[in-house]
C-alpha cells in the first residue's frame, strides 16, 4: 500500500522536469538567435566591436534636440549608446568638471573660471541654437510691438500698465487695457537667464548697473513672479492675465502663446520667426574658443535675442574608444543632425559655423 | 497544572512550591538575553534618531560657517538675494514662511477641528463617519507637485474671479491692496491649508474620541445641550491634543516646498496685500540649489538653518502653552 502512490508522484515529477529541461532549451535557443542577429550586423557596419556608451548631462533648453539626434544616432550606429540627462547648464558644468560625465551641455558657455577648472582638458562646441521670446498673455491683443524702451521697462518695474504710453507708440491702433502688467522670469538659475540678461544689459544701462547679466538676478520689478525651469514659466505666463515673460521660443510655439514683436538694434520690429533668427547668427563671428555672443545682433532682419548652446567636450579622452564615439557622434549631430533643427523649432547652424565646428571636432584625441 | 498547595505551617508561607511552578519561576537565560537586546534595540533606535538629527544640523551649519562669517545677522534683515552681486538676505522669506503658514494655520486649523468635531461626536452613521476620515486620510497621500499644478490651474483663476472686487473697493485696506493676477500669498496659503488638513483632522479627532465619555454623560445628566457639552466639556479637555495638531500642522506647512515654489509667485519682495506675490524659505531653497554657486550654496544652507531654527522655536513656543494650557485638566484623567 505505502508503495503503490509513490511511483505515479515520480513519474510526475520526471515529466516536470522534462518539461522544464524542455522550456530552458528553448528559451536558450531563442536568446541566442536573438542575440545572434545585431552582434553580426554590427561587425558589418563598424569596426568597434565592443559597445561604448557616453554618458552626458547639462542644459535643459537644447535637451529635446539633442534626445532627437542622440537616439537617432544610436539607430544608426547601435555599437554607440548614448546616455543626456537634462539636469540643467550649471549642474551640467559641475558633473563635467568632476569627470562625472564623458560630456557637458550648456547654455551659457563655460566661464573664465570653470575653464581654468578644466585645466585646458576642455573645449567648447557650439552645435545648435535657439532664440527667446517674449510671451504675453493679454485678451484681444495680436502681434503686440515691444520697442526696446518698453521691455526693458516692464523687466525693470518702470512700465508698470499695458495702456503706458511707452508701449502704445509703438501699437497704434491696437486698443490696449488699463491693465497691470505681471512681469514673468526664471525662478531657479537658468542659461535662458543669462542670455536674456546679457541682451537687457546691452540695450538699457540701467539695466547693466542695477540686475546686472547672471544665471539668476535680481529682477526688479516689484510684483514678479517667477516659474521653475521653461515649462514653469509657460505655466504661469499661460494662466497669469497681463503678463509678460521670456521663455525659449520651442515652448512658445508649443504652447501656442503669443509672443511679442521686438525692435531689433536698425529699429524694426521682428516676430521672433526662425528664419529672423538665423539672420541674427549670420552676424556671429566666431573666436577660436568657440564663446561667441551676440547681445545685439546688427541687421536689418536679425532678431534681437538668439544665442548659441554649447557641447562641453575634452581634449583629449583617455579611452581611445569614447574620442572615437563622441567625435562621430558630434560629426553626425553638425551634419545630419541639423537637418532636423528646423522641425524642433531650433536654429541650424550656418554653414561656415559648422565646417568650423566640425574641424574643432576633429581635434579631438 | 499539578500545582503543589501551599503549606500552611507556620507563620511565612512557604512559596518555593510556587517558584518552581510553571507560571512562576525566574526568568530564563533566553527571556533575560531577550530583554536585555530589546532595551538596547530601543535605546539604539532612539538615539538613532537624535544623532540623524544632530548630523543633519551639524552638516547643514558646516556648509553654512562661511556664509555665516561673511553676512552674520546682516543676512536675517536683508532682503535683497543677488546671486550676481553676492548679496544675500532672507527677509522676505522669513516674513512670507511666516504669513503663508498663518494663513493656512487660520483656514486649515478652523476646518479641520470642524470636520473633526462632526466625525467624533455622533453627527453622523459609524459607517459614514469611517469613510470620511479614510477621505480625508487620503487628502495626505497626494503628491506636492499634483496641489501645486491644481493650485496654478484651478484654484488660482477661482480665487481671481472670487477676489478681483475685495481689490477693487476695499484697496485701501493694507490686506488687498493690489489685484490678484496670478500666483501669490493667498493662493499658496490656501492650498497650504488643504495640505495640513489631513494632518489637523487626524490628530484632533483622535483627541476628542479619548475624551471619557463619562464626562460628556455627567454633563447630559446636569441638562446640558450637545451644543454646551461640545463647547464646554469635550473641546476644554481635548484641547491638548488639538493644540499639538496645530502646532503638527504648522510644522508641515513650514516645510512645504514644492507646491509653494509653484504657487507663491518666487518673488523676492514682500508686501502685506493677500494678493502679492511672495516668498518662503523652502521655496528659496528649492529654486536655486541646482545651479547655485559655492557662496550661494553656503547661503542657502544658512537660510535651511534659519528654517530649522524657526521651526524649532515654534515647536518649543507650542508645548509650552500646551502645557499651560492643559494644566488645569490632567486631574480629568
Amino acid at each position: 500500500m505505502t508503495q503503490t502512490p509513490s511511483i505515479p508522484r515520480r513519474a510526475v515529477s520526471g515529466c516536470l522536469a522534462l518539461v522544464a529541461l524542455f522550456a530552458f532549451a528553448g528559451c536558450k535557443k531563442s536568446e541566442a538567435a536573438a542575440e545572434a542577429k545585431p552582434a553580426s550586423s554590427a561587425t558589418v557596419q563598424a569596426a568597434v566591436a565592443e559597445p561604448v556608451t557616453l554618458q552626458g548631462s547639462g542644459a535643459s533648453f537644447p535637451a529635446p534636440v539633442y534626445s532627437r539626434w542622440f537616439r537617432e544616432f544610436s539607430g544608426k550606429n547601435p555599437e554607440i549608446r548614448v546616455n543626456y540627462q537634462s539636469t540643467g547648464s550649471g549642474a551640467g558644468i559641475k558633473a563635467f568638471l568632476a569627470n562625472q560625465t564623458d560630456f557637458g551641455a550648456s547654455d551659457a558657455a563655460m566661464t573664465d573660471d570653470e575653464l581654468k577648472q578644466a585645466q585646458g582638458n576642455v573645449i567648447l562646441l557650439p552645435v545648435t541654437a535657439g532664440h527667446i521670446v517674449l510671451a504675453y498673455n493679454l485678451e484681444g491683443v495680436k502681434d503686440l510691438k515691444l520697442s526696446r524702451e518698453a521691455y526693458a521697462g516692464i523687466f525693470l518695474g518702470d512700465v508698470k500698465k499695458w495702456n503706458d504710453p511707452k508701449i502704445a507708440k509703438a501699437n497704434p491702433g491696437v486698443k490696449l487695457p488699463n491693465q497691470d502688467i505681471t512681469p514673468v522670469n526664471r525662478s531657479d538659475g537658468s542659461g535662458t537667464t543669462f542670455v536674456f540678461t546679457q541682451h537687457l544689459s546691452a540695450i538699457s544701462e540701467k539695466w547693466k548697473s542695477g540686475p546686472g547679466t547672471g544665471k539668476s538676478v535680481n529682477f526688479p520689478a516689484k510684483n514678479a513672479v517667477g516659474g521653475a525651469k521653461n515649462d514653469g514659466a509657460t505655466a504661469l505666463i499661460q494662466r497669469t492675465a497681463g503678463s509678460l515673460g521670456y521663455i525659449e521660443y520651442v515652448f512658445a510655439a508649443t504652447s501656442n502663446q503669443p509672443t511679442a514683436l521686438l525692435e531689433n538694434k536698425a529699429g524694426k520690429f521682428i516676430a521672433p520667426e526662425l528664419k529672423a533668427a538665423t539672420q541674427s547668427l549670420a552676424g556671429i563671428e566666431l573666436p577660436p574658443d568657440m564663446r561667441a555672443w551676440a547681445p545685439d545682433p546688427a541687421g536689418e532682419e536679425a532678431y534681437p535675442i538668439v544665442t548659441y548652446t554649447w557641447i562641453l567636450a575634452k581634449k583629449k579622452y583617455d579611452d581611445k574608444s569614447k574620442a572615437d564615439a563622441v567625435k562621430r557622434l558630434l560629426k553626425w549631430c553638425l551634419s545630419d543632425g541639423q537637418n532636423l533643427s528646423e522641425s524642433l523649432h531650433y536654429i541650424p547652424l550656418p554653414s561656415a559655423v559648422a565646417s568650423t565646428v566640425s574641424k574643432a571636432v576633429d581635434s579631438i584625441e | 497544572m499539578a500545582n503543589p498547595a501551599p503549606s500552611r505551617s507556620g507563620n511565612t508561607p512557604d512559596l518555593s512550591g510556587a517558584f518552581r511552578s510553571r507560571i512562576a519561576r525566574p526568568p530564563s537565560k533566553w527571556q533575560r538575553g531577550s530583554d536585555i537586546a530589546f532595551r538596547w534595540v530601543a535605546h539604539a533606535f532612539g538615539a538613532g534618531v537624535v544623532l540623524l538629527l544632530l548630523a543633519v544640523v551639524i552638516e547643514v551649519m558646516r556648509h553654512a560657517s562661511s556664509a555665516i562669517g561673511a553676512y552674520g545677522l546682516s543676512f536675517l534683515t536683508g532682503s535683497v538675494w543677488d546671486a550676481n552681486r553676492s548679496t544675500f538676505g532672507v527677509l522676505p522669506h522669513i516674513v512670507g514662511t511666516l504669513y503663508t503658514s498663518l494663513i493656512a494655520l487660520v483656514i486649515g486649523g478652523f476646518l479641520g477641528i470642524t470636520v473633526a468635531l462632526v466625525l467624533s461626536q455622533g453627527f453622523l452613521h459609524r459607517r459614514w463617519e469611517l469613510v470620511m476620515k479614510n477621505v480625508i486620510e487620503l487628502l495626505a497621500a497626494i503628491p506636492s507637485v499634483v496641489y501645486g499644478l491644481w493650485g496654478i490651474f484651478v484654484m488660482i483663476p477661482v480665487l481671481r474671479a472670487q477676489v478681483a472686487s475685495l481689490s477693487k473697493q476695499f484697496g485701501n485696506f493694507p490686506l488687498f491692496s493690489t489685484s490678484l493676477n496670478g500666483p501669490g500669498i493667498l493662493p499658496a496659503g490656501a492650498v497650504l491649508a488643504i495640505m495640513i488638513l489631513p494632518t489637523v483632522t487626524a490628530i484632533s479627532r483622535e483627541a476628542m474620541a479619548a475624551v471619557p465619555p463619562r464626562l460628556a454623560a455627567a454633563a447630559y445628566g446636569l441638562g446640558a445641550t450637545r451644543w454646551e457639552v461640545i463647547f464646554k466639556v469635550t473641546l476644554p479637555t481635548a484641547a491638548g491634543g488639538i493644540f499639538g495638531a496645530l502646532v503638527l500642522g504648522l510644522g508641515r506647512a513650514f516645510g512645504e516646498t514644492m507646491a509653494l515654489a509653484m504657487l507663491v509667485g518666487n518673488s523676492n519682495s514682500f508686501g502685506w496685500s493677500l494678493f502679492s506675490p511672495g516668498n518662503t524659505l523652502a521655496a528659496l531653497l528649492a529654486n536655486h540649489f541646482p545651479e547655485a554657486g559655492a557662496i550661494e550654496v553656503s547661503a542657502l544652507m544658512y537660510a535651511a538653518a534659519v528654517l530649522l531654527s524657526i521651526t524649532l522655536v515654534l515647536n518649543v513656543i507650542g508645548s509650552l502653552i500646551m502645557q499651560r494650557a492643559t494644566s488645569g485638566l490632567r486631574g480629568l484623567k
